[in-house]
């Protein structure tokens, strides 16, 4: 064993309680000797505290997750029985079928131009809340409603800013001229408009999370940096994109990151608003697998069109691990 | 012409207290490096930003260069900052960092790399123009920062406590360097540090601050042996001066002024003290001891000295200071007066 | 002030209030609706930002007396508070686990828990539909109890992760130098200095499990079991007819209390998802 520098003489014994990583004297290492040693038990202790977290984890989110797998290559139905596979029928009626691929390009769309909406308002936002102002605390308070009231209760309200005659928004339009009486938008029947509505319901939705989390990358930026940027002669644009925003672009990564997955994967908005109409111009991939799983009963071609959702999944969960990786690195 | 000049500047943080800095004049010289110094909450910092544009002053102005500049953003002052964390750009390399200032200020793009390479040749740092911040060291970020100074060629240099970050081994060779590249470099340099050890090693002079106030300004001769008030005179030297109070004057000298009475032949106040402790300091010794008997009895004393052996702890001996080696401040004011004849048993 | 600042501080000033503005409008818009009377909401001729009739309550009392809505609470309640309780359950050991017992692996297992975040209910709806009616858990809130940890569990043993890290080793090593074993030491030191940050992990919890939309809708039919952000949006439909009034009565009830507690511990929260994604 090595002499201890601090303890050369050895003054020092390891108390009966035995913490700190005392080896064991060699010669027979029995049970008690191998598995109880300081080190052993730690690690125990740890997968003890741990295990359940996982297990629970591996049965609620690890069995359905295969069992989509499953499904999407069976003829489960609600209500059957049985089981059998059917290889790749679920998958070639969904490819053929003209609502699955107008559900799979209304998801993009709804994705990239919320999240591209929601990227640009956020970041605004947040520069403008960076410094402290009187009100800034009740500020804050409205601007987190969207993202903290339940998702339905909101899509509800706006239904009701949106509806056909009663609309609050086209009163105000018409009251400014902008339309004709009786003529104005039909945000939530016509099949444009109706997408315009849904993308910017969930851009209302999900502003206040990423305007958080930018503004906490704002506020981990040294206060010295912007003051030696304006010391070395930086105005405000050169400032805010030459410094400020490269120095926030990892937090805006994962804001962004976590944007998509919520936009690709919802279906809540869509629900409420448009239940996939006009005529499927707002039904999304995961509306379509609830309406073709759960109300239409085929739960086999519901889990094959849900599994669309998983190249997102793996895409975002991978730049995730990278970003993760390089920030451990550095 | 004076580079940098405020008059009557202040700012007060609070409505009805104190200010932060109090009416504070000032004239730098050409080329000179100036030092503020005082103790934390002295205003130093305060006043250096306000120099820098980073604070709005209360009342007062500031000039640089003979131009008023009170009412200008830092962009405008063209004036150059080193931050006591240096503030380094982090994630742009050494070359970047330094290549910014030129940038924002318009610099013409042909003239960048020559500059650059000029700077970081001018600090030692050619081989690093590549690296990035986090992979430095202390003082090599300290000569980045720098580089990034002097690249522009300001007519100031504005540092804030450059030294703090670093740890004690590493500062003494960081201050050797600045004071090497003040001298190369020449353009006036405001310093700012509560180290007085810093302060006296590096400025042509010293400005001693106080609760926002200007105690003294002069050079680290005149603020060491001419000590303005009995702020200046405790703030500078280590251990500090002593203070005895003789009817209404404070009668002050400092540690190396107290010596075995063998040693000092002429005119000298004589003190019987008793010593509580002693230490070795390796170049020198340091007693501190109490006063026995006279006016001044029960009053804490500071000696240094080359050598202690000899000294027991507890044993009195006599000590001596020499009459010219007083220094007298009112005790009111507590500023400095003119020498007095007193009484001294 | 230096000229040109002002410009920027008007111009923050309006951002910030076209902003919150256009964010809170709905709620102000639900505030008004729930008193207006049903005869001045349906009233194209007036100004529909005027109580052009007298405010009135009934849609209040429909809610609360002719729906479901106090039941729906009382379920989303229970149901909230078994959830957090399971998830105390499971995350606290599992993020001090990872946050003290495992060394470079427990920083990649804290990564994949919180991966498993990510998968989302519209994937595992429909096997999970089948599960719970084998189960027998069909219409009942107990499907929800049952599966709704698999995604409060992994956000919460991150969040409790980063607030564990925050704390300084030597606690745990001074009371194990006096005798301590290391779980004794978590229970009686770690978790009562946690308090604010697990205060924290409870609200937001109680959040997901008031948010969470299609499991709620999925494993339970129209009944009074459901829970309150499923019941509100399709319950008081009549046919084709939207009780407006009470629709939004019902939403805004719904959502203030939970803003505000939210509120409340922001900035705990913030503290605790930044520390987690920066070590």
């Amino acid at each position: 064993m090595a002499v201890n520098p601090v303890d050369p003489a050895g003054v020092l014994r390891p108390s009966p309680a035995g913490m700190g990583g005392g080896t064991p004297p060699p010669g027979r290492r029995g049970f008690s000797q191998y598995f109880l040693t300081p080190s052993a038990r730690a690690t125990w202790l740890g997968l003890g505290m741990f295990g359940p977290a996982l297990l629970y984890i591996a049965a609620i989110v690890g069995v359905p997750f295969v069992l989509a797998f499953l499904y999407a290559f069976s003829d489960v139905r609600v209500g059957s029985a049985g089981f059998h596979f059917v290889g790749l029928a679920n998958f070639r009626s969904i490819l053929e079928s003209p609502s699955f691929r107008q559900a799979l390009q209304n998801s993009i769309v709804f994705t990239v131009v919320s999240n591209v909406l929601v990227l640009i308002g956020s970041t605004i936002l947040a520069l403008a809340l960076k410094e402290k102002f009187r009100g800034r605390g009740f500020v804050r308070f409205l601007m987190l409603l969207p993202w903290v009231a339940p998702i339905s209760l909101g899509a509800i309200g706006w239904k009701w800013m949106l509806d056909s005659l009663y609309s609050v928004i086209n009163w105000v339009l018409v009251a400014l001229h902008f339309f004709p009486p009786y003529d104005a938008p039909m945000w939530l029947g016509e099949p444009h408009l109706a997408m315009a509505s849904v993308i910017l319901v969930q851009t209302w939705r999900l502003l206040p999370f990423s305007t958080v989390i930018l503004l906490a990358g704002l506020t981990a930026i040294p206060k010295d940096i912007p003051e030696a940027a304006a010391v070395d002669g930086a105005g405000f644009w050169r400032a805010m994109f030459q410094i400020t925003i490269p120095m926030i672009l990892p937090i805006v990564n994962v804001a962004v990151l976590f944007g998509i997955i919520f936009t690709f994967t919802d279906m809540t908005v869509v629900y409420i608003l448009t239940a996939g109409g006009p005529y499927d111009s707002t039904q999304v991939l995961p509306s379509l697998a609830f309406f073709t799983g759960i109300q239409g009963g085929d739960l086999a071609q519901g889990a094959a069109i849900s599994l669309f959702l998983v190249p997102i999944l793996v895409a975002v969960a991978y730049l995730m691990l990278r970003m993760a990786h390089r920030a451990e690195v550095v | 012409m004076a580079i940098v000049e405020t008059r009557s500047l202040t700012k007060v943080f609070k409505q009805g207290e104190l200010g932060a800095v109090n009416n504070v004049n000032l004239v730098t010289r050409e080329g000179e490096f100036l030092v503020f110094l005082g103790p934390s909450g002295s205003g130093k910092t305060t006043l250096l930003r306000m120099i820098a544009g980073l604070e709005t002053p209360t009342a007062g102005d500031i000039l640089i260069a003979g131009k008023v500049v009170t009412q200008l953003s830092p962009r405008e002052r063209r004036i150059a900052m080193v931050f006591q964390s240096y503030a380094l750009y982090p994630h742009l390399s050494v070359y970047d960092n330094i290549v910014f200032p030129l940038k924002a200020q318009k610099i013409p793009k042909e003239l960048h790399r020559q500059k650059v390479e000029w700077a970081a040749a001018l600090l030692g740092i050619q081989r690093l123009l590549e690296r990035k911040p986090r992979q430095l060291s202390g003082g090599e970020r300290q000569r980045v920062a720098l580089a990034r100074a002097i690249v522009r060629e300001p007519s100031v240099f504005l540092l804030d406590e450059p030294l703090s970050n670093l740890d004690a081994k590493l500062r003494a060779s960081a201050r050797e360097e600045l004071e090497h590249f003040h001298r190369r470099v020449g353009t006036t340099t405001i310093y700012v540090t509560h180290d007085q050890v810093e302060a006296m090693a590096m400025g042509d002079r010293v400005m001693v601050l106080h609760q926002g106030v200007v105690r003294q300004i002069g050079t680290p001769k005149e603020v060491y042996d001419q000590p303005a008030d009995t702020f200046v005179a405790t703030f500078l030297g280590s251990p500090p001066m002593n203070l005895l109070e003789n009817g209404d004057v404070i009668v002050g000298f400092r540690p190396e002024h107290l010596f075995p009475e063998e040693l000092i032949p002429a005119a000298a106040i004589k003190l019987s003290i008793r010593i509580k402790n002693l230490e070795y300091l390796g170049s020198e010794w340091i007693l501190y001891g109490v006063v026995e008997a006279g006016r001044f009895d029960g009053k804490e004393v500071i000696s240094r000295l080359a050598s202690g052996t000899g000294f027991q702890l507890g044993e009195s001996y006599d000590f001596a200071v020499r009459e010219a080696d007083l220094k007298f401040f009112d005790k009111q004011s507590e500023k400095r007066t003119e020498a007095r004849v007193l009484a001294w048993q | 002030m230096f000229r040109g600042q002002r410009f920027y501080t008007f111009a923050r000033y309006a951002v910030v209030v076209v902003f919150s503005a256009l964010l809170a409008f709905p709620f102000y818009w639900m505030l008004i609706t729930t008193f207006k009377q049903t005869s001045d909401l349906y009233n194209l001729a007036g100004n529909p930002f005027l109580f052009n009739q007298k405010p009135t309550l009934a849609n209040l009392h429909l809610l609360f007396f002719e729906t479901d809505y106090l039941r729906w609470m009382g379920n989303t309640a229970l149901v909230g508070a078994i959830v957090v309780a399971i998830t105390l359950l499971l995350a606290l050991p599992a993020a001090y686990a990872l946050a003290r017992l495992t060394g470079r692996w427990g920083q990649q297992l804290g990564i994949g828990i919180f991966l498993t975040y990510l998968v989302p209910p519209t994937l595992l709806f429909i096997p999970l539909s089948r599960v719970v009616s084998i189960l027998g858990l069909q219409d009942t809130i107990w499907s929800l109890v049952v599966v709704y940890p698999s995604f409060t569990v992994p956000f919460s043993t991150w969040l409790l992760m980063g607030f564990f890290k925050s704390i300084p080793r030597e606690l745990e090593d001074a009371a194990m130098v006096d005798g301590l074993t290391r779980f004794a030491a978590f229970v009686k030191l770690v978790i009562p200095i946690s308090i604010s940050g697990i205060l924290t992990v409870v609200i937001f919890t109680f959040s997901l499990v008031t948010q969470e939309f299609v499991y709620a809708l999925t494993f339970i039919s129209p009944d009074t079991n459901q829970m309150l952000q499923v019941g509100v949006p399709t319950f008081l439909v009549r046919g084709d007819v939207y009780f407006w009034g009470s629709l939004m009565a019902g939403c805004l009830i719904a959502s203030i209390p939970i803003a505000i507690l939210y509120n409340l511990f922001l900035d705990r929260f913030i503290a605790g998802f930044t520390v987690g994604a920066v070590k």
